[in-house]
């Protein structure tokens, strides 16, 4: 492997010993409509490619970040690593083992929170950390569940059913929810994405905080360039889709802990900023221009 | 009184004055008391100048009887000669058997139904066709099949009330919010727990709408089907209209409206209770 040249990226060698999570080769093919029926009614669809190629090592205790245009396949490569979305190419190992369904060594934030509206604040945890361990002591269960109602800020709020709290309210239980089975990783789908500004910048530096406090590794998905740079390590930016991959991953060198008026200082803040936003509009701007030439 | 300077006691004085017709509550109960006001005029006048077929009685003779019959419910003087309590209770007993009935085999089947693809393709046909039939053509065949009017009331409302809970269950089973599914799939739950814990609470509204259709539906059937039988509402509309009692039959046309109403709310209220925000 040594004649190798320099500039191509082969996967073999960017394999790490001390991964948490490899995702190798690994591509998402949404079959198509091909059979009989569909022919007879002209609803035939080809076999749509939705990402290819992916490779990438997660680190234990790091943050990472992806970004990429709408529709490129972000949900569709974190459900695949959540176990939630059959792998249609290449693998997803977590701590060396493949990828085959899903588990609770992988928590899950979900961006419309999906709490169960018909149990309490409490009762959503309790559910999630007896699923998990059914055997678990009544005093053991009912101190992890103070404990992460406590390190989200909800105390007080344990005996209320999801409606009766604000969305980002609702959120802080999806996270502690997430946060309650002791999961080794954290997994969130623009868990701030239906927030406003404001609670987002709130729960923005909760997570900054408990990130602090536990250090799991995490793999987020967001749309906005601050707040992957306020918490992110490492910034994976994809391409647009069809086949979209990996264009570029950026390292995040701000110390921690962090916050948003100090990051903004730090010297190298506005260049990955630039470049963050140089990529999202170039790719974003080739998508709605696919979209206008039909 | 002279109005205040200070603001706080300006706005205590405003609200206080603001007039009890401004509430939307009182307003359409003030609509609702004068319409039946009128229309009991209108009925009281009209039968008294003859204004409907001969017979008709007025407001107050109804009245009377109506006040009669549910000051004295419970008399027996054979079948033919029952208070109305009676023959309120003996159409509930009959509801209540076939319904519930229904509902414990129409629950848990669309569960299953729900839960399962193949359960669902195999079982909908049979709900398609027998859904759209009358409950009374089943009435000939019930008596046959039973030989004993009491048991074919109940088989009726059995027959005629299963649809509804059964097509409810199953739609709310087969589509309970992916979210949720997800959450119980990436905690590893069993299949059991998943359906115990989230499925069936999560179709719990679409299953508790379900049965007050099918409530209502039973209290419908009932009184059709005791034309037919020997006791119950029905059968006393049906008695007194052979004893051309048309005051009475207005009464227990009351009645019949009235348990309609109080069983409905009562559904009301359940669906309500297992709501949660959900649609509403
Ligand atoms: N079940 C499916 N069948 C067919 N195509 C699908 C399916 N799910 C997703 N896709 C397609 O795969 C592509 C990627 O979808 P995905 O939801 O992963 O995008 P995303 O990057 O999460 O987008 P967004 O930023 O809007 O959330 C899209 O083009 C989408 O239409
Ligand atoms: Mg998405």
């Amino acid at each position: 492997m040594s004649t190798a040249p320099v500039n191509t990226v082969d996967p073999v060698d960017t394999r790490s010993q001390t991964a948490q999570l490899s995702i190798r080769n690994v591509a998402k093919v949404f079959p198509g409509k091909k059979d009989l029926f569909s022919k007879l009614t002209g609803k035939t669809r080809r076999d749509f490619v939705a990402i290819q190629d992916i490779n990438l090592e997660i680190e234990p205790n790091t943050f990472v970040s992806i970004i990429g245009p709408s529709g490129c396949g972000k949900s569709t490569l974190l459900n695949m690593i959540a176990g939630l979305s059959p792998i249609t190419g290449g693998e997803i190992l977590l701590n060396g083992a493949p990828i085959t369904g899903p588990g609770p060594d992988r928590g899950m934030v979900f961006q419309n929170y999906a709490l169960m509206p018909w149990m309490t604040v409490e009762e959503n945890l309790r559910f999630a950390v007896e699923t998990v361990d059914p055997k678990i002591s009544a005093k053991k269960r009912d101190r992890i569940l103070k404990e992460h109602i406590q390190l989200v800020g909800l105390t007080g709020a344990e005996r209320k059913h999801p409606h009766e709290l604000s969305g980002g309210m609702r959120q802080r239980v999806g996270i502690a929810r997430a946060l309650a089975i002791n999961p080794q990783m954290l997994l969130m789908d623009e868990p701030f994405g239906a927030l406003d500004a404001l609670t987002r910048g709130f729960l923005q530096d909760e997570i900054e905080r408990i990130w602090e406090q536990q250090r799991k590794t995490v793999i987020m998905i967001t749309h906005s360039i601050e707040e992957a740079l306020l918490l992110s390590d490492r910034i994976v930016m994809m391409t647009r889709g069809p086949a979209a991959r990996i264009d570029e991953i950026l390292d995040v060198p701000f110390p921690r802990p962090r916050n948003r008026e100090t990051i903004e200082q730090h010297p190298a803040y506005h260049a990955l900023k630039a470049e963050m936003e140089s990529h999202l509009f170039r790719e974003t701007r080739a998508v709605e221009a696919a979209r206008v030439g039909g | 009184m002279a109005a205040s300077h200070s603001t706080p006691g300006l706005l205590l004085t405003e609200r206080q004055t603001t007039p009890v017709w401004h509430n939307e509550n009182v307003r359409a109960f003030a609509l609702f008391m004068l319409s039946l006001g009128l229309f009991l005029l209108f009925w009281e006048i009209g039968a008294k100048a003859g204004w409907f077929v001969k017979g008709v009685p007025t407001a107050t003779e109804t009245i009377k009887e109506f006040w009669w019959w549910v000051t004295n419910p419970f008399f027996d003087n054979g079948p033919n000669d029952l208070g109305i309590g009676w023959n309120l209770l003996i159409s509930l007993r009959r509801v209540a058997i076939g319904y519930i009935a229904a509902s414990l085999v129409a629950v848990p089947l669309g569960i299953l139904i729900g839960i399962s693809p193949v359960l669902y393709k195999a079982f909908n046909p049979y709900v398609q066709l027998l859904k759209p039939i009358s409950p009374l053509a089943w009435l000939p065949l019930g008596l046959y099949l039973l030989r004993d009017s009491e048991k074919t009331g109940i088989f009726i409302i059995f027959i005629s009330s299963i649809w509804p809970t059964l097509i409810n269950t199953t739609f709310g089973v087969a589509n309970v919010n992916q979210d949720y599914l997800d959450v119980s799939k990436t905690l590893g739950a069993s299949r059991l727990r998943t359906i115990w814990k989230v499925i069936i609470p999560a179709a719990l509204p679409n299953i508790v709408s379900g049965l007050r259709i099918s409530m209502g539906i039973a209290w419908l059937v009932i009184v059709a089907a005791e034309m037919l039988l020997g006791t119950g509402l029905g059968y006393f509309i049906w008695n007194e209209w052979n004893n051309l009692s048309i005051p009475n039959i207005l009464v227990a046309i009351f009645i019949i409206g009235l348990t309609g109403l109080l069983l409905d709310s009562l559904f009301a209220a359940l669906e309500k209770f297992v709501a949660f925000g959900r649609n509403s």
